[in-house]
């Protein structure tokens, strides 16, 4: 509750309003303003976590979203989240967070036993031990302990109660980081006239300068604090420019679209009634200015993974930005000279400074900042390293060893500020296709150049001082604006602050080993150490992307931020070839963890896709219908009445279409008009039979190859004028369709007269089918549909007469069910008052709603095929039977291959009927073959497409397609389904596929 | 994702088309022998580079019409109608 190592002032916290946390069951008292890290910290909290493999104890060692170690679980229930970087979460009041991977107890942790253990567990252990013996069985045994062994946190277990949005936006200029050079660069560009957009992953700009206590730095003559203010209120009051804070460039992509995440919520407990949780922006941008700034790297020494190290700048921040007192007595060890910053700030903040040990020589320490340590009196020991560091759940104590040789002396401390250089925030360059160069200088890869309109800036490029990261980032906005069309008033002058002389970088990647009880850290979170590099460079593992993914450095959430390059650069000792030679391995997105309710953003659970329903909906949803779907469709299944299963009700409706009448609806079918002169001819180029013949007024069934050969689709066209003609396609293929016949038309043959429209939506459909269906149809229809007047395949338009009022419709003769049906199309919005109207005058004909099963169950006993289940794209016209229909007198799309031997072989799959015999089930998806007891593989003679319980001749009958089936016509074959059941095996007839009046009496009554 | 130029709408995002394939192969004659047909429905080259491709504006203006994309790069070159030829394509 004391926050003992909150310093007394300074810091951008707001210290008038406390905010209470818990952390693995204790209370504490942090500030608005903290993040979890540093609230931690400032009750001198440092072993926050347990590594992945060896549990070691672990502390915080970034201040940003780098952290590789300070993964935490954040618990709010059903919003409860395994690592969370504490580096980069708000405090807020009522956080309670959790350590990870650790049992019973962060302190006392069983599975420590692995540091012990380890040297049984070297780089690619999992390889080398679990793949043995080299069954998949074996693997998914191991794979279970391993992964509770590993386990980094929970999920959470309940269904996510937050809203995520997506928003596009399009911007002449995207700049990615709000640092110096990021504002700069903006404000060039926004001046210049361009549209801006502005994204940094921090609840506010200023990047590295944020709360930075430096009174010799400024920025035009003002305090690095003032020019910030005054640069994002410039920025804000520009209509053209929007800002984006807690928002993270994640990810690359081609046409320079790049992908953010906005944590609009994330820094409360819950996000408001009005707030999504997150929003992912896809952003279009002219041009990107990439001023991501660096990460700080480590060295490898014995030890560097003891609670109580820190990165020196991360220190910095700490003590500075919010006030903390990461220590009491400190050792930096650096090869560089920006951990002297950090040490004037620990100087600043009356933490003792046991010694600056620099590996550079005492010769090289001309830059400003360490003439200034000196000058402060601070203890530098030159030419020097820190080989190991000691304690066990925080450093107590460094040894500290000249690079000649020699004894060393050993300090007492417990903060470690380590810095090892920066590393340039490549990663969007890089997805950007850009390419990356090593810069000796820097010892780090900087971004060389990309073929897409992106332009790197500030510490992205190497600068490590304001002045310099203000004129690259000034440049960059110019630049930038420029390559939009933007060259606005050079009037605009860039800011200014004085360039600090930097020292030159000594590289130092790993101290040498003094013995083999310590180890030497490259990558914390997945705990990969020296050791661990060299030996898969033993083993062979030489290539970059090999040696990733053997010893899994920078696989973890992390990607490797802190310590990717030190793993190469020590792979490039090992190998004795320049850093340059061995390369980086490929940055992909993202580069920090999304969340994944934000990928789908709005698009989950009943808007995952769009949902159609048919004008008649609501009254299938009042009389009780059961629901399924058929593509995008909500489709009536059936209607099931009290004590009926969906089953029941199937059976009796499709018994009553055969007995009386049933109305079924079809508004689902795709509906294509086609206008022209030479609509007959296209049709006759893209069905396999005739269309020249067709009359107005009439309709024709038709069936529609790929050019491949194999059925496509079928459905019926309606002449009902001259040129004017209406196809209707099967409900699930009626997209694929219509994009198929437009490409004919456009691509193939523009010279056709013929035009499309997709008229699904403006027509509702019912299907009126059984032996009364035309005393029904004469009861509401105004013209005569007798036999004679209106035939099989006859096509019309009446006036149907409903409780509303007259309706126009279009009227079909043609059946589906086998029966005697018409096909009754009106306007959609008309759709509902007609089909009550038919039901009420098909009151006295005992009529009855039906749904898919009970038309599915119509169409078996009918034989007629399916799209998906009989034409499995597999089968062709001959195959289903419908051969006759391939007129030889014309060409269509499909037919020349139709001739192939293998599509005309006597024992291709054919349509055929199936009966179960004795009275037995027909099993579920059952192969056909001729002998049941036959040794495994048993040779599969076809296959069952569709099968029901057959109402109207009492038996379970199927369709299925079998070798030579139209040969085979009497014969008694089985179908087994070993899959459903292993005694699943029913004797069956094998006939025709039409079981109910194959002469066609009834449609033609 | 790919920023894709349709000569009637302008630029628009590639989650709007659907791919059609390559833009050079055209369709037989009806008496073409059984060889061109079978080449005509199966066999594409894979360019590495430029390469004239169709697409359809599907949640668009439904229009197919071809673009020159270097299949490397992504990078689109030239977008035009279906029935007329691309700038820079060279079949
Ligand atoms: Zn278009």
């Amino acid at each position: 509750m004391t926050q003992a190592f909150r310093l007394p002032t300074g810091g951008i916290i707001d210290r008038s309003r406390p905010l209470r946390f818990e952390f693995d069951g204790t209370a504490y008292e942090g500030y608005a303003g903290d993040t979890l890290a540093s609230a931690l910290l400032a009750n001198g909290v440092h072993l926050v976590a347990r590594s992945f493999k060896y549990h070691r104890p672990r502390g915080i060692l970034c201040s940003g979203s780098d952290e590789p170690n300070a993964l935490l679980q954040l618990d709010r229930g059903a919003r409860t989240e395994p690592n969370v970087r504490a580096t980069t979460q708000e405090l807020f009041d009522g956080l309670i967070a959790a350590s990870q991977n650790r049992w019973p107890s962060l302190r006392f942790d069983v599975g420590a036993i692995n540091n012990a253990l380890s040297r049984l567990l070297p780089a690619g252990f999992y390889y080398k031990t679990f793949m043995w013996p080299p069954t998949p069985r074996w693997w998914l045994r191991y794979e279970h302990f391993i992964r509770r062994a590993a386990g980094i946190g929970r999920s959470a277990t309940a269904p996510d109660p937050d809203r995520y949005e997506h928003q596009y936006a399009h911007c002449d200029v995207l700049v990615i980081g709000g640092g110096p050079a990021g504002l700069a660069a903006a404000r060039a560009a926004a001046h210049a006239g361009a549209r801006v957009i502005v994204c940094d992953e921090n609840p506010a700009f200023g990047g590295d300068l944020r709360g930075m206590n430096d009174d010799s730095a400024n920025i035009d003559g003002k305090a690095c604090a003032t020019w910030i203010d005054e640069a994002v209120r410039d920025l804000s009051d520009s209509a053209d420019v929007t800002l984006l804070t807690r928002t993270t460039a994640f990810g690359y992509y081609d046409g320079n679209l790049v992908a953010l995440s906005e944590r609009v919520a994330d820094h409360l407990a819950a996000p408001l009634a009005h707030m999504p949780r997150q929003r992912m922006w896809k952003v279009r941008a002219g041009t990107v200015v990439l001023a991501s700034g660096a990460h700080e790297r480590g060295i490898a020494y014995a030890g560097n993974d003891l609670p109580g190290t820190l990165l020196a700048g991360a220190a910095r921040t700490y003590i500075d930005r919010h006030a903390v007192r990461p220590g009491s007595r400190a050792v930096v060890f650096t090869n560089n000279d920006s951990a002297y910053a950090a040490a004037l700030s620990l100087s600043r903040a009356g933490i003792a400074i046991g010694a600056i040990v620099d590996a550079r020589e005492d010769s090289e320490l001309t830059g400003a900042l360490a003439v200034r340590a000196r000058e402060h009196g601070i203890r530098i020991v030159s030419g020097s390293m820190v080989p190991a560091a000691h304690g066990s759940k925080r450093v107590t104590a460094v040894d500290i060893e000249s690079l000649s040789g020699g004894r060393g002396t050993r300090v007492d401390c417990d903060l470690v500020c380590v810095s090892g250089g920066w590393n340039p925030a490549v990663h969007l360059f890089s997805q950007a296709r850009g390419s990356l160069r090593y810069d000796e200088s820097l010892a780090a890869f900087v971004p060389e150049r990309s073929p897409l309109a992106i332009v790197a800036a500030g510490g992205v490029n190497g600068c490590s001082d304001v002045g310099g990261a203000l004129a690259d980032g000034h440049a960059a906005g110019l630049n930038a604006a420029a390559k939009a069309g933007f060259r606005g008033p050079a009037s605009y002058a860039a800011p200014h602050a004085e360039p600090v002389a930097p020292g030159r970088l000594r590289p130092l990647w790993s101290v040498p080993a003094r013995d083999r009880s310590g180890k030497r850290f490259v990558d914390l979170q997945n705990d990969v150490t020296v050791s661990d590099i060299a030996l898969a460079v033993r083993e062979g593992y030489e290539s970059v992307e090999h040696l990733k993914r053997y010893t899994t450095l920078g696989m973890g959430t992390d990607q490797g931020k802190t310590s990717n390059i030190v793993g190469l650069a020590l792979l490039a000792e090992q190998l004795h070839r320049p850093i340059s030679a061995v390369g980086t391995t490929t940055f992909r997105p993202p580069y920090t963890p999304v969340t994944l309710g934000a990928y789908p953003g709005e698009e989950a659970g009943a808007h995952l896709e769009p949902t159609r329903y048919s004008a008649m909906h609501d009254w299938h949803v009042a009389h009780g219908a059961r629901f399924i779907n058929a593509g995008l469709w909500r489709r009536a299944h059936s209607y099931p009445r009290a004590g009926e299963t969906p089953d029941d009700a199937a059976n009796r409706e499709a018994k009553n279409v055969r007995t009386n009448v049933g109305l079924v609806d079809v508004s689902t079918l795709g509906k294509i008009e086609l206008q022209g002169n030479d609509v007959a001819e296209f049709l006759n180029r893209v069905y396999i039979n005739r269309w020249d013949t067709l009359a107005v007024g009439r309709c024709r069934y038709g069936v529609m190859l790929r050019d491949d050969g194999m059925v496509l689709d079928d459905g019926t066209t309606s002449r009902l004028a001259d040129s004017h003609y209406l196809m209707t396609t099967t409900t699930v293929n009626a997209v694929e369709v219509m994009q198929h016949l437009e490409a004919l038309l456009q691509i193939d043959w523009p010279e056709l007269d013929v035009y499309l429209t997709s008229v699904t939506e403006q027509w509702s459909a019912a299907a009126l089918s059984g032996p009364k269906a035309r005393e029904v149809l004469a009861a509401v229809v105004d013209i005569d549909v007798s036999n004679a007047a209106f035939p099989f395949l006859a096509v019309g338009t009446c006036t149907v007469r409903g409780a509303a009022g007259p309706m126009p419709a279009r009227l079909f003769r043609m059946s589906y069910s086998g029966e005697l049906a018409y096909e009754i199309h009106v306007p959609a919005d008309r759709g509902r008052a007609t089909w009550e109207a038919l039901l009420a005058a098909g009151a006295r004909y005992g009529i009855m709603p039906y749904g898919t099963e009970a038309m599915s169950t119509l169409r078996i006993e009918k034989g007629h095929v399916v799209i998906g289940p009989e034409a499995d794209g597999r089968t062709t016209a001959d195959d289903l039977g419908m051969g006759k229909l391939v007129n030889a007198a014309k060409w269509c799309v499909g037919k020349p291959l139709l001739s192939r031997p293998a599509l005309i072989a006597p024992d291709r799959w054919q349509l055929v009927g199936l009966t179960a015999l004795d009275g037995a089930v027909m099993p579920r998806g059952a192969k056909i073959v001729a002998d049941p007891d036959h040794a495994l593989p048993n040779p599969m003679l076809g296959h069952v497409t569709s099968w029901c319980w057959s109402p109207n001749l009492e038996s379970w009958i199927a369709l299925a397609l079998v070798a030579n089936g139209r040969a085979r016509h009497g014969e008694t074959l089985w179908a087994v389904s070993p899959l459903a059941d292993a005694k699943a095996r029913v004797r069956v007839r094998i006939g025709p596929p039409t079981f109910i009046d194959p002469d066609g009496e009834r449609l033609r009554g | 994702m790919l920023l894709i130029p349709c000569p009637w709408c302008g630029p628009r995002n590639q989650l709007e088309f659907t791919y059609g394939g390559d833009a050079t192969v055209k369709r037989p004659l009806p008496d073409a022998p059984m060889k061109t047909w079978l080449e005509f429905v199966y066999l594409r080259d894979n360019p590495r580079g430029p390469h004239q491709e169709l697409w359809h504006h599907s949640a668009g203006c439904r229009q197919w019409f071809k673009v020159l994309r270097d299949t490397q790069t992504h990078d689109i070159l030239a977008s035009g109608r279906a029935d007329e030829a691309l700038p820079g394509a060279t079949a």
